[in-house]
């Protein structure tokens, strides 16, 4: 499942968020957006999931322009978003949260016990609290809770929207750990983080994001050493 | 006041009550209870009876009617989260279809009865297509547009009687036993009492069911609804559309009443009454609803004897109410609550790059 985006323009209005950019994540990989406040990161993976509608551009997904579908339909394809803040339904349950992630799936009644039991083994902490309200957990919980959603409707490819926000470090550990293994059973994971630190560790390649442009494109291991990106990314630069 | 607010959590008390219950004294109280409803325009309590207007015709209207409309207003703003501010146009829909079609074709009730229903029904989908794209207070703004358009345009409209209205609606055939006359309202209010526990009956089933968790969802954050492949714009018509049957019926059983309509009687107070209904009683739960409508449409009536400050006391009977119980009198399962500063020390944004 690849996933390419080609010269995509994306505008608030007036304001032009998104200015022409292409990027392409294939299958298997992990690849993250990383950048500032503002640099167009959340409108990219809104767009992608068609939450916000394109200027001009294209979405390919596995071939197929997918720019002008609706986002219901392309969750259907099997693009899957785990939101900015969360977006858990806080007077759901864990488990009537977990249960929405397969609304549209046609063999949701078939898949269900088994793709529960996936979720539950990559979170222990949801099963223990599988009939607690979504709005009554932690904000690691939460987190957990939201890539679980995700995952629920098998996705081919993840979107994940700053999944380290607002997280102690610890708990930012043990989520990309868990992005890490999500990504081993074969699903292609575009990871959007302003922990650069984090992202560039786990991903196999990166795009530097810079007011609605793509200023760079590497191999991750390589803008870990760049020294640019360390100084304007990863607060050690070289002085 | 804490001890004082635990002994008013009617809503836990009773929902544990009833699920405790058997089955068989599930039904017994059901049944009782619907029972009541019917015998009800045979009691002669002096403690609910209704000084100055005519008991057996404040329980057709407003207390029946205001029921029925706001079981139907609460699919909308309870279920689904939209705010309509002009729900009164359906029912104003259902009334003048009845009336139209009465007087001027041979039709019965119960044939006029669909097609008013289906009108209703036909304009919130075509009122909801093109504004449901909207959220909050937009969507607000344009349904109490649509709202006053509707009055307007039936005040304007010579041939369906202009400010005048519509006389001489004939009264429904009548039925087994049941004969429907301007002087005897206890049949209507039968008619208007089955219809809405039938209504009650299938918005139960549905909100059980996968509609249900989609209007959940829609409610509590449409973005995320859609991402989880849930058509948010067909399941908001449907909402909507619904909604509008339930008022539809209920203006085409209001017509075939009280004989003669004019368009002033579909004013903006009405959208505003029923949706208080709703919100005083609860959003979103069915019983707290039915219980606001009740209460907001008999109260005014059974303190008539105070003629003109009635409505000043009323006035501050529901701003005390609102104080004491904001989320209604039978509010909806607590569990919806949502502490913002859930997460405190442990995770505050240390992760954060500076």
């Amino acid at each position: 499942m690849r996933l390419e985006i080609k010269d995509l323009r994306v505008h608030y209005g007036k304001i032009e968020a998104i200015k022409g950019v292409s990027i392409v994540v294939n299958e298997g990989e992990i690849v993250t957006l990383i950048g500032a406040n503002g640099a167009g990161k959340t409108t990219m993976l809104k767009t992608i999931s068609g939450l916000r509608p394109v200027t001009s551009g294209q979405i390919l997904f596995n071939g197929e322009d997918i720019s002008k579908m609706p986002a219901f339909k392309r969750a259907d394809l099997g693009l899957s978003q785990a939101p900015e803040g969360r977006g858990i339904f806080v007077g759901m349950t864990v488990l009537e949260n977990l249960e929405m992630g397969k609304y549209n799936r046609k063999d949701r009644k078939k898949e269900m016990a088994e793709d529960l039991e996936k979720v539950y083994h990559l979170f222990p902490r949801l099963k223990e609290r599988a009939f607690q309200a979504g709005g009554t957990l932690s904000g690691g919980e939460q987190q957990m809770l939201a890539i679980g959603r995700a995952l629920m409707s098998r996705p081919k490819v993840l979107l994940l929207d700053e999944p380290s926000m607002g997280l102690a470090p610890l708990m930012i550990q043990n989520i990309f750990n868990i992005i890490t293994e999500i990504n081993k059973t074969g699903v292609t994971i575009l990871l959007v983080e302003q922990n650069a630190q984090q992202a560039l560790q786990r991903a196999h390649r990166a795009y530097v994001l810079e007011v609605g442009h793509v200023v760079k494109e590497a191999k991750a291991s390589d803008l870990l050493n760049d020294p640019a990106v360390r100084a304007a990314y990863l607060g050690t630069g070289a002085h | 006041m804490a001890n004082l607010k635990a002994s008013l959590n009617l809503r836990d008390k009773g929902a544990e009550f009833w699920e405790r219950s058997p089955k068989w004294r599930r039904v017994a109280m059901a049944m009782s209870f619907i029972a009541f409803c019917y015998a009800l325009p045979f009691l002669n309590n002096p403690l609910i009876n209704t000084p100055g207007s005519d008991f057996q015709s404040v329980l057709f209207y407003p207390v029946g009617m205001y029921v029925l409309m706001a079981i139907g207003l609460n699919i909308v703003v309870g279920k689904s989260g939209l705010l309509d501010l002009g729900y009164v146009a359906f029912f104003a829909i259902g009334a003048y279809t009845m009336a139209i079609l009465g007087t001027k074709t041979a039709l019965n009730f119960w044939e006029i009865l669909p097609i008013g229903v289906g009108l209703a029904m036909l304009s919130g989908v075509l009122l909801g297509t093109p504004t449901l794209r909207l959220r909050g207070d937009y969507l607000a703004i344009v349904t109490l547009g649509f709202g006053e358009i509707v009055r307007i345009f039936a005040v304007n409209t010579d041939s369906i009687g202009g400010s005048r209205g519509i006389a001489g609606i004939p009264t429904p055939p009548d039925f087994f036993n049941a004969k429907f006359t301007i002087l005897d309202p206890k049949p209507y209010y039968w008619l208007l009492l089955t219809f809405t526990l039938l209504i009650i009956w299938m918005v139960r089933r549905m909100a059980a069911r996968r509609p249900g968790r989609a209007w959940d969802a829609i409610r509590q954050d449409d973005d995320v609804a859609q991402l989880m492949g849930i058509n948010t714009r067909k399941y908001k018509v449907w909402a909507f559309v619904l909604g509008a049957a339930v008022a539809g019926v209920g203006g085409v059983v209001y017509a075939s009443q009280i004989l003669s309509i004019v368009p002033d009687q579909f004013n903006l107070n009405i959208s505003i009454l029923i949706l208080a209904c709703v919100v005083f009683g609860g959003i979103g739960n069915v019983w707290g609803v039915i219980l606001g409508a009740v209460l907001l449409a008999f109260t005014p009536e059974r303190i008539r004897f105070l003629s003109q400050p009635r409505i000043l006391v009323f006035g501050i009977a529901l701003v005390v109410m609102m104080n004491l119980r904001p989320d209604g009198i039978l509010p909806k399962k607590k569990r919806e609550h949502f502490d913002p500063n859930w997460d405190t020390v442990e995770e505050s944004g240390e992760g954060e790059i500076k």
